[in-house]
């Protein structure tokens, strides 16, 4: 079966896992892995993996367009601003692993087939795409919720330079796309990246207040999300189902990486590198079918 | 020497100690009897700072702005200061708004090895020339090596000092000579420290700190605050003034809104207690405290216990969602210690 290119811009934890899940991918294959540091560890792997790398950051992409069909921007903020318009311009389909927040977010389990058509779809942070399938659930059951929060906590080993400077962006960024998702105006986003040793799985709370939850049907859906969810991210549980006392309704879930570029800990790269190979792959599909 | 600066979060720190549910009567007597008392900068807010009115860490009673609004109409001759952790409170939803309305200081904070995640906020506000210092919170949880090259970097970002923060009141006043002295040569923006007084050494911490050349101390009035409270102003305040240290501080002033603000804001019972003297011992952060003592009544453990599994799991700031997993675990018929001590507490709640 022939495989669809993609390309990698930025070359820290986001895009070197990206890169290794790609090995799995039986439509995807990388065309180009590019960044700016020479020495960054992700460049060295992919030499050694046989993948075209670039130190030119996305100059690679426009000085040979035809590298790849699909680009995964994990960079920053501002640069996937910068980016974003060059790769419109050069017809990319563009997928945005960092909180710039250029195209419509996307959470592959609730919106996918919606963001097929577009050439820029963002992935808000891995903290909503590991948050916002529940929010989204108890605010379907409950649309009268008044308010929701989550609290996403990773291990900072997983938290490289990227996520750190964008951490007010990354913040923001949960916090809005909660709101967008649910239709909620009242919500609140809580980041916290904790440096234990060993370091902890990314984990994550969803508190909501609601008066007279219908808990059994909560309980009902927030398993179903959970089973759809794990399909594309196996290591997404619930580890406290949701319960009920004083007035709010508090669901807790970890998300086990895969590690295939970090350690297992880091479910934060999974929950997101694997929603975007999810959307890619997708995407790919479509693609290869129009092309017979 | 340099007079000592004395940064007074009596309204931010002792939130804590009230759930968050300061009133604006609160906020106005404290503000009108400490303004021009020579503390350098009264901070106000929820207790753990912008942006962290919440489910997970407490809801306040009462909306930061109209925290800032009240306290700015109240000081006349002293600066209004804020703390915020960035995760918690973001550049647009939280620091535009105080901006906006007249606080002039900002400290900014984060746990003690996390310091590029102040640099977003930090660079924000000095490019728009506020006065903005950081913050290193748990500060005990690193090496003083570790904790010089996170201070670094928020001296680069462009802070005006560096604040550590002993959060959990676990400190020995040799760990305190040891790091304050190693920022002290190393830094030349100046050097703050923040105790708590778990294990009953708040204000000598405070004064060793001085000692070693910082210029700033963060307390309390009455040492109201977090988990057993703070370095309590007045104390350190007439320290300083008998060994002939500079403070600027009308101490007669101080005391007098000691006496006769306090007793309304504090309300409860408060101070060090066998709980809190195991949170410092077990160095886990000390507003975890009302939480812990809620799980432990929920779950039927001791909260001792809580506190010293939360140590073992290097619980940070933040993680209060950690308590009911811990307290549930404890619960389990393996862990379970049914004692007296629930009952106790029981009775003080």
């Amino acid at each position: 079966m022939n495989k669809i290119k993609v390309g990698i811009i930025g070359t820290g934890n986001i895009g070197t896992d990206i890169l290794m899940k790609l090995k799995r991918s039986s439509i995807l294959e990388c065309g180009i892995f590019a960044g700016r540091n020479p020495d960054s560890k992700g460049i060295q792997l992919a030499k050694k993996m046989g993948v075209p790398t670039s130190t030119e950051s996305i100059r690679a992409i426009e000085e040979n367009p035809d590298c790849c069909e699909i680009v995964f921007d994990a960079t920053s903020a501002t640069v996937h601003k910068q980016n974003a318009p060059i790769l419109r311009r050069l017809k990319k389909f563009a997928i945005d692993l960092t909180p710039a927040h250029v195209g419509k977010m996307c959470v592959p389990v609730l919106n996918l087939e919606d963001c097929l058509l577009l050439d820029n779809v963002n992935l808000i942070t891995c903290g909503g795409q590991a948050t916002i399938p529940i929010a989204k659930v108890i605010s379907d059951v409950h649309p009268e919720t008044k308010y929701i929060e989550i609290v996403a906590t990773i291990a900072s080993k997983s938290a490289g330079p990227g996520t750190r400077n964008n951490i007010d962006e990354f913040t923001q960024a949960t916090r809005d796309a909660l709101s967008e998702f649910t239709g909620i105006e009242h919500t609140k986003a809580i980041i916290v990246l904790n440096p234990a040793e060993p370091p902890i799985t990314m984990h994550n709370t969803v508190y909501a207040l609601i008066d007279n939850p219908n808990m059994d049907e909560i309980r009902r859906r927030v398993r179903e999300m959970e089973a759809k969810i794990k399909k594309y991210v196996p290591g997404y549980s619930i580890l406290l189902e949701p319960s009920y006392e004083n007035g709010r309704v508090t669901t807790t879930l970890q998300v086990v990486g895969l590690g295939d570029y970090l350690p297992k800990y880091s479910g934060n790269l999974d929950i997101i590198t694997c929603a975007a190979i999810e959307i890619a792959e997708y995407y790919a599909r479509e693609k290869l079918l129009k092309r017979g | 020497m340099s007079k000592i600066k004395i940064f007074d979060c009596t309204l931010r720190d002792g939130n804590h100690a009230l759930k968050h549910q300061l009133t604006e009567d609160n906020i106005e007597d404290y503000c009108l009897a400490m303004d021009g008392s020579g503390v350098y900068t009264i901070m106000v807010g929820h207790g753990n700072g912008l942006g962290a009115s919440s489910l997970q860490v407490g809801l306040a009673l009462l909306d930061e702005r109209t925290m800032l609004q009240t306290a700015k109409k109240n000081l006349e001759r002293t600066k209004l200061g804020i703390y915020m952790i960035p995760g918690f409170g973001t550049i647009k939803d939280n620091l535009e708004p105080a901006i906006q309305d007249g606080v002039e200081l900002f400290e900014i904070g984060c746990h003690c090895t996390e310091a590029d995640t102040t640099r977003e906020h930090i660079e924000y506000l000095c490019n728009r020339g506020l006065e903005t210092y950081g913050v290193l919170m748990m500060y005990h949880m690193a090496s003083p090596e570790k904790i010089l090259e996170e201070a670094q970097k928020m001296q680069s970002y462009g802070a005006k000092g560096v604040i550590l923060m002993d959060s959990a009141g676990a400190s020995t006043p040799e760990m305190v000579q040891r790091v304050i002295a190693l920022l002290v040569d190393n830094l030349h923006v100046q050097v703050g420290f923040h105790p708590h007084n778990n294990m009953g050494l708040a204000v000598g911490n405070a004064y060793t700190a001085v000692c070693e050349g910082a210029t700033i101390i963060d307390g309390t009035l009455r040492g109201f605050g977090a988990g057993a409270g703070n370095c309590q102003l007045e104390d350190i305040v007439a320290v300083l003034e008998k060994t002939g240290k500079r403070t600027g501080i009308d101490l007669y002033k101080m005391l007098d809104a000691s006496d006769q603000v306090m007793p309304d804001i504090m309300g409860t019972e408060f101070g060090q207690d066998s709980i809190s003297i195991v949170s410092g011992q077990a160095g886990v952060f000390s507003a975890f405290k009302l939480h812990v003592l809620n799980a432990a009544k929920e779950f039927g453990v001791d909260p001792r216990d809580i506190f010293k599994e939360l140590g073992k799991r290097k619980a940070v700031g933040g993680q209060e969602d950690m308590i009911v997993e811990v307290a549930e675990k404890l619960s389990s018929p393996m862990g379970s210690r049914n004692s007296n001590v629930n009952y106790q507490l029981e009775s003080l709640l």
